[in-house]
């Protein structure tokens, strides 16, 4: 029984009947079933509707593989219908991943040389949508051959076909590039636009052909010139523009020719300037030729005129009405702000305003605008716009927002206690946000400002007791209160209100941030470690103190109880040596943010993490454990005590001495203290694996009867060698020891300035 | 603008401000228009899609299996449905960027390469519904249902490889117009269904 096969509208009709999906699964593959069989039978006549319906249940997602031989031979058909069809599928069904696509070649071949223009329009088509490298080797020659053919409706066909062989196969440009010369000299605008576009990609290609078609500048300024003023073609313009599309290609081929070319840039100008100033700017059509223009100027070597005209157009666009408009001058404006930055800096108001948009792909560029435009004149206005802009921009530009004002500030702060302000602001509105290092770079700062220490902790209190939810904020708040405590409770501070705080407060507070279930471990850390100091800066007793502390020794918390067990110690048995140690601590120095920015200018697309400055790692623990104590009868062996867990909180740092070209010499060690039979002596060695890093091993040996005990060795360089030592002064180191012996307090201090000369070469 | 080309601004040359951090500024000021590493067209694909995502038309210019064109389609409808009707017409996705306008039921999704000029885009956008709508007569999203494939003919006659080729509304209907008369079995009005 034959089925009279559906039309293709009428299977449309009835997928479009299904209500489910279950439904339309069905009758596609009842359908299938029979475009199936059709296949198998070979129907010559229904073919063509066959595989129109393939076609469409394809775009709908189903498998349509068995239609791809069945292309093949509509496309070998006479029949036109059969051919715009089987065309269709190959496009769309066949691509150069299967092998059955080189079968259509010799088809393709037969009919470019048919000589009937649809047809030929139909092959070229399908060329260039999914010709392969073999079929394009294969059928340059006719394509070429079609490139000088009368009819301008195969002419340009062919001429785009050419373009994709080029991308295809880039040694056929030999073959594209002689036609193109007399190709310019057309009249009709699709031969025109294809032969700018063939140029355009022969020149991106190949520098010879670069240079060759430099000589066809004026000439295309010609062209231009002529479209731009030749007025109004109903045929060609839109909105009052001729031919857009047009310019805009000629407008892309001048880039390319004029970049990095004087001459060719000078013959330019003048046009460009022309259709700079001209272009109706009403609709999307002229500025979408103007923009061209402005990436065109900033491209090549115009003059400095014509480079500020083309900012203050985009400047202009910043003000139009159309988003579309903004957001391409935005994204603009971001590649010329380093390049033109001054030019770019008279629209910085602008640019602030765009802070403003609703669309979060416009804010994001204007952000990212701002903060390249903060400079140090700039700096106190555009921070209140960015930190206005933080509170109420989306999330995912938080982090962004926030980290640029960090940076920005860094780079630009007018005064200390602005900076510190600005940070302060900046945790308390984006807290979460912040990049890790934010914390150390504040507790740096505040650590550098004496003067504002009470401030600080000021306001850091204040702070503290509204929200400790944040936690960069309470880890800084923490860290100050337990340095500056004593500057909290004094009370009176001429920068801000005077607040009386008493002691309790400060405590129940840290308590607080210890006990909630907001605070982070390394938070609690802070916490602890600020209480144990705030026992050497407070008047009153320490059992609260002392409480807490030995609460937490007992914390399931590793690391938070092991500090406290530390500090239960402390109170216990080394209670004379606790003030000392809770000192406050002495300003660490760390490299600034300048060294890296260079170190990072040549590399692309930088991390936000690359970009944080190293802190020097203070491995300080390690010197004072590298303590090798040969102590016969002690048993009180002592642990140095953590020193605080801030970063930079020690005062020794491993020597870090520039690279030294290998090998390194052994060298030798050196006694540097001796008496009544208690020794001294440093090694060192240097790491084969880092040989900048110089190890200093002190060993302490007893050669005497008596006992040594509370034996503290501490070591200390002066400031010139702390990271590095770049002049290669010769290395000094002071050491100070304390202990008992023979049941006598000694207390040593002294340098040791005959330290090895390989040490610090 | 070139990395290597000498500022014309007669400043002092300032230390980079905008790329720390962020990497679109600093990818896009370091080098722009680098040598294309592979034979892209200008444009790599269009597509049509409706509102409920249904695709309803696609045309690729770049060779991509089956399987990538699917995920592709899916993850660029969906990008595209969710965004806002004031948002802007371009969105940066993956190393491309996408142009999209909403016409109607239609959404029409271009993506294109760095270098190109988002504007423009949209006028071909534009003159490619202007051509759907002269030929169809008011054109709404059903005709492009039922005559899919008139919809890929008209295209191919204004956009080749990926690249305009013609910029005259008149030759790329009269065009159309001649193919259609070509068709067998021959019929009165060009537009009245053959399959």
């Amino acid at each position: 029984m034959v089925v009279p096969s559906l039309k293709l509208q009428d299977l449309i009709e009835e997928i479009r009947g299904a209500k489910t999906q279950a439904q339309e699964r069905e009758v596609i593959q009842k359908e299938c079933a029979h475009i199936r069989a059709s296949f198998r039978d070979g129907d010559p006549v229904h073919r063509h509707r066959q595989l129109a319906k393939l076609l469409y249940v394809h775009m709908l997602g189903y498998p349509a593989h068995f239609g791809q031989m069945e292309c093949l031979k509509l496309i070998a058909s006479s029949r036109f219908t059969d051919k715009r069809v089987g065309y269709l599928g190959a496009m769309l069904l066949l691509d150069e991943r299967h092998d059955a696509h080189l079968l259509i070649t010799n088809s393709i071949k037969n009919d470019l040389s048919q000589g009937i223009q649809p047809v030929q329009g139909l092959a070229l088509c399908t060329l260039s949508t999914m010709g392969s490298a073999e079929m394009c080797r294969d059928l340059a020659p006719e394509v070429e051959k079609l490139l000088l053919q009368p009819s301008p409706y195969v002419r340009k066909k062919a001429i785009l076909t050419a373009v994709h062989m080029i991308r295809k196969v880039p040694e056929l440009s030999s073959v594209f590039l002689p036609p193109c010369a007399q190709l310019l000299h057309e009249r009709h605008h699709g031969i025109l636009l294809g032969t700018i576009t063939l140029i355009t990609e022969l020149c991106e290609r190949s520098p010879a052909a670069l240079r060759h078609f430099r000589k066809v500048v004026p000439q295309l300024v010609h062209i231009l010139r002529t479209l731009v003023t030749m007025g109004y073609s109903t045929e060609h313009s839109i909105s009052g523009v001729s031919d857009p599309f047009l310019q805009v290609q000629i407008l892309r081929l001048l880039r390319i020719l004029g970049r990095n070319h004087e001459e060719s840039s000078e013959t330019m100008n003048d046009l460009l300037a022309q259709v700079a100033t001209n272009t109706d700017t009403s609709r999307n059509a002229g500025n979408a030729v103007l923009f061209e223009t402005v990436l065109t100027i900033m491209d090549i070597r115009s003059a400095a005129g014509l480079r500020v005209l083309a900012v203050n157009i985009l400047g202009r666009f910043l003000l139009n009405s159309d988003r579309n408009i903004r957001y391409v001058a935005l994204t603009s404006l971001l590649r010329l702000v380093q390049s033109d930055h001054s030019a770019v800096q008279r629209h910085r108001p602008t640019v602030v305003e765009c802070l403003r948009e609703t669309d979060a792909s416009l804010s994001r560029r204007a952000l990212e605008l701002s903060l390249a435009l903060v400079n140090s004149s700039n700096v106190r206005a555009m921070m209140q716009e960015l930190q206005a802009f933080l509170e109420s921009c989306p999330p995912d530009l938080r982090a962004d927002c926030a980290s640029g004002i960090l940076l920005a500030a860094e780079r630009f702060a007018p005064t200390k206690r602005w900076h510190i302000d600005t940070i302060l602001h900046v945790l308390t509105t984006a807290g979460t946000h912040v990049r890790d290092d934010a914390v150390a770079n504040l507790t740096q700062l505040i650590g550098g400002a004496q003067e504002l220490h009470a401030y600080s902790v000021r306001r850091l209190y204040n702070a503290l007791a509204e929200d400790i939810s944040q936690q960069p904020l309470v880890q800084v708040a923490a860290w100050c209160i337990g340095e500056y405590g004593d500057l909290l409770l004094a009370g009176n501070c001429e920068e801000i209100e005077p607040l009386q705080v008493d002691e309790e407060e400060v405590l129940a507070l840290l308590e607080k941030v210890l006990q909630s279930h907001m605070s982070l471990p390394a938070t609690r850390g802070y916490a602890l470690t600020a209480l144990m100091k705030l026992s050497t800066r407070l008047c009153g007793d320490n059992n609260r103190i002392r409480q807490v502390v030995s609460i937490y020794g007992s914390c399931l918390d590793v690391e938070l109880q092991q500090r406290a067990v530390e500090y239960d110690t402390l109170f216990r048995k080394y209670d004379h040596m606790r003030a000392a140690i809770l000192e406050k601590m002495p300003l660490v120095e760390r490299d600034g943010p300048q060294a890296d920015e260079e170190a990072k200018e040549s590399k692309e697309a930088a991390q936000l993490s690359e970009a944080a400055p190293v802190p020097t790692e203070p491995q300080a623990s390690q010197l004072l454990d590298l303590l090798d104590l040969l102590d016969g009868a002690s048993g009180d062996v002592q642990h140095p005590p953590h020193l605080d867990p801030s970063p930079g909180g020690a005062l020794v740092h491993l020597l870090d001495l520039p690279c030294v070209p290998p090998p390194p010499a052994p060298i030798p060690d050196l006694k540097v203290f001796e008496r009544e039979g208690v020794q001294l002596n440093l090694s060192f060695i240097r790491p084969p694996e880092n040989p900048a890093l110089l190890l200093i091993t002190i060993t302490a040996t007893n050669f005497s009867e008596g006992d040594v005990t509370h034996f503290i060795c501490q070591a200390a360089v002066p400031k010139l060698f702390r990271i590095l030592n770049p002049n290669k002064a010769p290395l000094r180191l002071k050491l100070r020891l304390t202990y008992d012996h023979f049941h006598q307090s000694v207390q040593e201090i002294f340098e040791v300035n005959n330290l090895p000369v390989e040490s610090w070469q | 603008m070139p990395a290597g080309c000498p500022p014309h601004s007669t400043t002092a040359s300032l230390p980079q401000h905008g790329d720390r951090g962020f990497p679109f500024a600093a990818a896009a000021a370091a080098g722009q228009a680098p040598p294309r590493p592979r034979p892209a067209a200008a444009m790599q694909f269009m597509l049509l899609f409706s509102r409920q995502g249904k695709l309803r038309l696609q045309k690729w210019y770049v060779p991509l299996s089956d399987k990538e064109k699917k995920k592709i389609t899916r993850e660029l409808v969906q990008t595209v449905l969710a965004r806002k009707p004031k948002m802007c017409s371009f969105l940066e996705w993956r190393d491309l960027k996408i142009v999209y306008k909403r016409y109607a039921s239609l959404y029409f999704c271009c993506a294109i390469e760095d270098q190109d000029n988002e504007l423009i885009t949209l006028e071909i956008i534009h003159r490619y519904v202007e051509l759907l709508d002269k030929y169809f007569g008011s054109v709404c999203e059903l005709d492009i249902i039922f005559n899919f494939e008139k919809a890929y003919f008209i295209l191919d006659e204004f956009l080749l490889g990926g690249e305009v080729q013609e910029t005259s509304k008149k030759n790329v209907l009269k065009a159309i117009e001649q193919a259609d008369l070509l068709q067998e079995p021959r019929h009165e009005y060009f537009n009245v269904p053959v399959y």
